[in-house]
């Protein structure tokens, strides 16, 4: 059984309260009780909880939803010792995260009801924090065969991708969409095209020539974003494009948005505040894929957000450890884990005043709870006790050692950091306080 | 007989992981120092023993007969007991990680390190993990500092400068260590630096790296002083970067019509191994203007230079 602390009231008093569903921020107190929200607003105060409230002062604390990370890779099924559901539940309330949506890329994948189930009802046994998972797109993520899209919705999963994996043929992705829309399934698609991908690491340019690597054009993305938003224009599904990394991407998605096309995208917070430039000396940790691209196309994705262009922020939370990760950087696995640093990456957007704090947390909650109609993201009266306290100045260094997650993988890795979660409540229960070491 | 050493050269670092970073003296000083060494070599008695008891292994994770012969001579020759290693043979095929070799000659205790890699900054990764000097003998599409040096002092001893020239560097610069370090040696001592070849085989953003890009032979070395060929591995040419070995050839293989609109004078280098009828003519390879054959000569003195200079800045040295 997973170790939650019992379930009592809790008033969060003299809080700064944000909620990025209603565009509210405001000075007050929010009471829980039996798991959910009961109220938000100016002066509850003591004399107004039930009797056994807990009540924390939140004076010069931030509470805002718990957070909604739309994709994690998590190793459950087939690589638990990267990753169990467990551990990264454990990771994700350290970084605020109330709930974890998993990717199918899993051994084997998530491509059938009962690996649905599976996870769904592991989940329930093992993690402390919400736990939904996408299904894949196409069987085994081989972009050939469209998968169980009715049954596998039916069994719970929240969207349909295929991962890290890109759907290159464009019948098969214009017949899954046009099926996905019978049903009104999300379709989320990292687009990538693969031989224009070819032997490339790291992002085509001056600084992989200066590295001797293979590089990876920008335009490998932005020509299979442009197909899909021809391929929603026939089949009018609902879609959201999975990792959006440059500019010329976001000039395509602005057009899809202006057009009316049911779309809409993300951005991981790697892309938002590393670029290429980071790679260093073959630093592996700064290997994704997508990989880092040049500072203007970090600049033009947090604009991007800040006006609504880029709809949520997720983790890409991906575990690698030594064995894929201590190689040579054309040899290393991609991935960086995030789940735990998340939240506090964001703040450093904040804190340069590139993003209003209320657009990152409704980036990281509202958004995709609405996106993917699962609950949370929003401190309405009667939803989910889904909550976070948030310390927005505290000085922080990342300790890798202080890591919850089963890998260490963090392009954050002894970073200065301000502003961390400090408490996070899932269900009314506490799943996380932060305890300086 | 043997040749009092002069230049007291000490290289201040205890790797040479690339050409990038070191400084115009830090240059120098490598070639003054290899100009000795290349005077010894032409003597009968060419021992020296600055690095007796010293252990030098050759790490080789790619197969070479000329890098690695010509490392393995440089050691003997200063008097360090040299080891060679191909690891293409042994341990990789066993499962066992670059960082495990590395963690295991480490224990062996070698003075020194000299590793050639098929991965990009593979080199620099087995540099952290060992105690002694490691030097890099060519690491994916990075660089090939030797390499580098031994093209510098060819082109100085024949053109008695390499400031002011014009080296216009040939063929598959996208997966050339080789052109990378050139073009970072040469710009450092002031030459003037063009690639030159088809747009598949260019980089993307070359000209970032301070050289002039040109895609046609004609122009790219026209008043050229030094024309440098580099080799293009087989498996490029059957339509993936270029439609053919005859296409290749005609355009961008350098014959004697092509080495005339360079300027008379005009020397040609390559790195070897060459693929004749390729990427340049064997009346090219072998004429006067080659000084293909003298490279592989400067290449053992540059390299004792390199061993030489690093192992004067080793402890107990």
């Amino acid at each position: 059984m997973p170790m939650f602390s019992d379930r009592h009231p809790i008033l969060l008093a003299n809080a700064r309260i944000i909620d990025p569903s209603r565009d509210l921020d405001f000075a007050g107190d929010l009471l829980m009780a039996d798991g959910v929200i009961r109220e938000a607003k100016r002066g509850i105060g003591a004399a107004g909880v039930p009797a056994g409230t807990e009540i924390m002062d939140c004076k010069g604390f931030i509470v805002a939803p718990g957070l909604i990370d739309m994709r994690a890779f998590v190793g459950e099924p087939g690589a638990e010792y990267r990753e169990t559901l467990a551990s990264a539940s454990q990771a994700a309330a350290a970084g605020g995260v109330t709930t974890i949506i998993c990717q199918p890329d899993t051994t084997p994948a998530i491509d059938d009801p009962a690996i649905v189930d599976f996870i769904l009802r592991r989940a329930r046994d093992t993690a402390i924090v919400h736990v939904q998972t996408m299904a894949a797109l196409t069987k085994n993520l081989e972009g050939r065969e469209m998968t169980e899209i009715g049954l596998l919705k039916a069994a719970g999963a929240v969207a349909f991708t295929d991962g890290a994996h890109s759907v290159t043929n464009a019948q098969v992705m214009r017949r899954t969409l046009a099926y996905a829309r019978d049903f009104d399934a999300l379709v989320v698609h990292q687009t990538e095209d693969p031989d224009l991908v070819g032997e490339g690491v790291m992002n085509e340019g001056e600084f992989a020539t200066r590295l001797g690597l293979h590089g990876i054009p920008t335009a490998a993305e932005a020509i299979m974003l442009e197909r899909d938003m021809r391929l929603v224009g026939l089949t009018d599904a609902r879609y959201h494009a999975a990792a959006i990394t440059c500019r010329q991407s976001l000039e395509i998605l602005q057009r899809a948005k202006e057009n009316g096309l049911p779309v809409t995208a993300s951005a991981s917070i790697n892309h938002l505040t590393l670029n290429q430039i980071d790679i260093g000396p073959y630093r592996t940790f700064f290997k994704v894929r997508p990989p880092l691209r040049a500072e203007e196309d970090r600049v033009a994705l947090v604009e991007a957000v800040a006006s609504g262009l880029i709809d949520v922020i997720m983790s890409d939370h991906n575990p690698q450890d030594v064995e894929t990760k201590r190689l040579p950087f054309a040899e290393a696995a991609p991935g960086a884990i995030g789940l735990e640093t998340m939240l506090s990456a964001g703040l450093r957007l904040v804190n340069n005043h590139d993003l209003p704090l209320i657009t990152l947390l409704g980036a990281m909650s509202t958004k995709p709870a609405e996106r993917l109609g699962v609950p949370g993201g929003t401190l309405r009266n009667g939803a989910p006790a889904d909550v976070i306290v948030i310390d927005p100045d505290i000085p922080w260094v990342l300790d890798p050692a202080d890591l919850k997650s089963k890998c260490k993988n963090t392009p954050f890795d002894e970073a200065r950091l301000q502003g961390r979660v400090i408490r996070t409540i899932v269900a009314g229960r506490t799943a996380y306080e932060y305890a300086p070491s | 007989m043997t040749i009092a050493g002069t230049s007291s050269f000490v290289l201040n670092r205890r790797h040479l992981l690339g050409i990038e970073g070191l400084s115009h003296d830090e240059i120098s000083g490598l070639l003054d120092l290899a100009e000795e060494f290349v005077e010894l070599n032409r003597q009968i008695e060419k021992k020296r023993t600055s690095l007796r008891g010293r252990t030098q292994i050759n790490l080789f994770f790619e197969s070479s007969t000329r890098t690695q012969s010509s490392f393995e001579l440089a050691g003997k020759r200063l008097g360090a007991d040299v080891m060679n290693m191909a690891v293409v043979s042994s341990s990789i095929k066993k499962g066992e990680t670059l960082i495990d070799t590395a963690i295991t000659l480490n224990a062996m205790h070698p003075d020194i390190l000299v590793v050639r890699h098929h991965a990009s900054g593979a080199v620099e990764l087995l540099a952290q993990k060992v105690d002694g000097s490691v030097i890099n003998a060519g690491d994916g599409a990075h660089e090939h500092p030797t390499q580098a040096l031994l093209d510098a002092l060819t082109i100085r001893r024949n053109k008695g400068r390499i400031e002011g020239l014009t080296v216009a560097i040939c063929g598959d610069v996208l997966h050339s260590r080789v052109a990378r370090s050139n073009i970072i040696l040469l710009n450092a001592m002031g030459a003037n630096v063009r690639v030159v070849g088809p747009s598949t085989l260019l980089p993307s953003n070359v000209e970032r790296l301070g050289v002039t890009v040109m895609r046609d032979m004609r122009e790219g070395l026209h008043n050229a002083d030094i024309v440098m060929m580099l080799r293009l591995q087989r498996e490029r040419m059957n339509g993936s970067f270029v439609p053919s070995t005859q296409e290749y050839f005609a355009y961008f293989g350098l014959d004697q019509h092509k080495l005339s609109y360079a300027k008379p004078d005009a020397m040609v280098m390559h790195p070897g191994p060459m693929n004749r009828g390729v990427e340049i003519d064997s009346g090219v390879a072998d004429g006067a203007q080659s000084l293909i054959r003298e490279q592989v000569e400067m290449g053992v003195a540059v390299r004792m230079a390199v061993l030489e200079a690093l192992a004067r800045n080793l402890p107990n040295a």
